[in-house]
């Protein structure tokens, strides 16, 4: 299978954008239908109950839940890979997901409900000093963004173990279960907070796709070429950051999607980013909410974490098409 | 400005690397059409001039004029469409191909998501003239060093300049490609672009090239027609090398080099 030569006219950003997004949207319209007990649309519409409150409190929300989740990290790896030029980045080099799990699992351990806001702070926080740390020279060189990213992520890492060590039974199970990552039904006003945020975002990075090329390729490549880099770098890396950490505060780390979607779109499609950001959005979603609709019907009424099926259902499928290519 | 004025002018100029002073007081000017050549030892502050030139190093002191205007006060964009830069070598991550790395020259002209009519027909003539049409389609990842620098050349074509910077754009030439480009830069002169090339090859450059300028130390300690700066005692001063320097088939200098 090879790549696709042609170039990413408006007429093929056209087609890979509606092809995307008819798959996204299947997905909001289909995959709330599966699951351990059968709903029927008509009854859940006409207020028939269970079939109302299972299909839009718990299914509908978590499946929302899961395109935006799986959008935000391809989305973000795309950025990142783009931003350091290292196509094995992933939303999570730079750390910010270790920094969003110190922060839950700080909240846990003071015995706090709501971890999310604990975790926005870490998020926040470790950017804050990865960035800081690297930007002190004014340009922001991808390696000492990697070794910063390494370094403040083995530091998040160690608080989180060293809390882990002197939690209580209970707390040390919630504990784990954030660190596995999974997507739960959420409220609305918290999906329509989260879709504002990821959809202006997403926008954002799709209307600046030719200047990611050019960056792409190199910081001077881009700037003999009129891209004005420092700037855009900066807040390239703000608003992966954004992407990344407001879907973990919610979900926990989730791998793998970040990393495998932009690469299986790259095989398919080149590395044209007018192609790959609308692609690694809507089909990042469409992946992460099917493997979440198997991580909760395989084995019902017990679920699987989402992270296994990503690895499970997508290692293989990325194998075939390296091998395929 | 006048017609004549020269495009760059350089007073001056200076960079410093911490302790290492990579350009000292250079003061030099080019006008449009010519087809200079900076050589010299390495370490001497070539490519750094380049840099300089190509607005890639704004902590220079001294002065550095495009068009008479200030390189800090150009707007990017703007002065990406008069000057365009060839890297000695370029590496890329992911697999674009090469007919999109030649219309990434064409950013500057578009801030629209796609390229235009205009942009598709000055990407084809430049790799016409780089003679890299054959493999448009290829990933760049997979071509041979030689033809990444052809490329990279028609990139900066794409940007259709009025001044040419090249790093040691020979480097991954065989012979044959060597003399095309030349012939090339040549032309593109002649056309009334501004071609600067930093090279080693000084036989290509007397050949070529109309004026030749010597760094060493990073000041300017030559700089003239080939005859007036190819002179034996001038290589022996600058590259510490025994020369002999007779006419060239081309009755431009040629150079002999010593054992």
């Amino acid at each position: 299978m090879a790549v696709d030569r042609r170039l990413a006219t408006s007429s093929r950003v056209w087609t890979v954008a509606i092809v995307s997004l008819a798959v996204f949207v299947a997905c909001g319209l289909l995959l709330p239908l599966i699951g351990a007990v059968p709903v029927e649309y008509a009854r859940a519409f006409a207020g028939g109950e269970p079939d109302h409150q299972i299909l839009f409190t718990l299914r509908v929300p978590r499946v929302f839940l899961a395109l935006l989740t799986g959008g935000a990290l391809a989305l973000a790896g795309v950025l990142f890979q783009a931003l350091l030029r290292d196509a094995l980045a992933t939303p999570y080099t730079l750390g910010v997901s270790s920094g969003a799990s110190l922060g839950a699992v700080s909240a846990i351990s003071f015995g706090w409900t709501t971890l999310w806001p604990a975790s926005i702070v870490g998020a926040v926080v470790t950017l804050a000093v990865v960035l800081g740390v690297a930007a002190e020279r004014r340009r922001l060189s991808p390696f000492t963004l990697l070794m910063a990213g390494v370094t403040v992520n083995s530091i998040c890492m160690a608080g989180i173990l060293f809390l882990h060590s002197v939690a209580t039974f209970a707390q040390s199970i919630s504990i784990t279960r954030w660190l596995m990552g999974g997507i739960e039904a959420v409220d609305m006003p918290t999906l329509t907070v989260l879709s504002v945020i990821l959809l202006s975002s997403a926008v954002y990075v799709f209307w600046r796709a030719r200047q990611w090329n050019l960056l792409a390729v190199g910081e001077e490549w881009a700037a003999v070429r009129g891209v004005e880099g420092n700037r855009l770098i900066f807040i390239g890396y703000v608003i992966g950051s954004l992407l990344t950490g407001t879907v973990t505060a919610l979900t926990g780390p989730i791998g793998f999607v970040g990393l495998i979607v932009p690469h299986a779109l790259r095989i398919r499609l080149g590395a044209d980013h007018r192609l790959l950001i609308p692609g690694s959005f809507l089909l990042g979603g469409a992946f992460l909410a099917i493997c979440d609709t198997v991580a909760r019907t395989a084995m019902a009424p017990s679920e699987i974490p989402v992270g296994v099926i990503t690895a499970i259902l997508g290692g293989p499928f990325f194998i075939w098409l390296l091998r395929h290519r | 400005m006048s017609l004549d004025a020269p495009l760059y002018r350089l007073e001056g100029a200076s960079l410093s690397y911490g302790s290492i002073h990579a350009l000292r007081d250079v003061t030099l000017q080019f006008r449009k059409s010519e087809f200079v050549a900076v050589a010299g030892p390495n370490g001497a502050g070539k490519s750094t001039l380049l840099n300089v030139m190509a607005g890639l190093r704004p902590g220079y002191s001294g002065r550095c004029l495009y068009e008479g205007i200030e390189l800090a006060k150009w707007t990017r964009s703007q002065f990406a469409r008069r000057v365009s830069v060839v890297p000695q070598s370029v590496r890329i991550e992911f697999p674009f191909t090469a007919e999109q790395v030649v219309l990434m020259g064409r950013t500057p002209f578009a801030d629209a998501m796609f390229e235009s009519d205009e942009d598709a027909s000055q990407v084809r003539r430049a790799m016409e003239l780089t003679g890299t049409t054959a493999f448009g389609n290829r990933d760049f990842q997979t071509l041979s060093g030689g033809e990444k620098q052809r490329v990279i050349l028609a990139s900066a074509l794409a940007q259709t300049p009025q001044s040419l910077l090249l790093d040691e754009p020979t480097t991954y030439l065989d012979i044959e490609h060597q003399i095309a480009l030349y012939r090339l830069l040549r032309t593109l002169s002649r056309d009334g672009v501004l071609v600067i090339t930093v090279t080693h090859d000084l036989n290509l450059a007397s050949t070529f090239a109309d004026r030749i300028v010597l760094l060493a130390g990073g000041t300017v300690v030559a700089d003239g027609t080939p005859n007036a700066v190819m002179q034996p005692a001038t290589m022996r001063d600058v590259f510490r090398v025994d020369t002999i320097i007779q006419r060239g088939p081309s009755g431009r200098p040629w150079i002999t080099y010593g054992s």
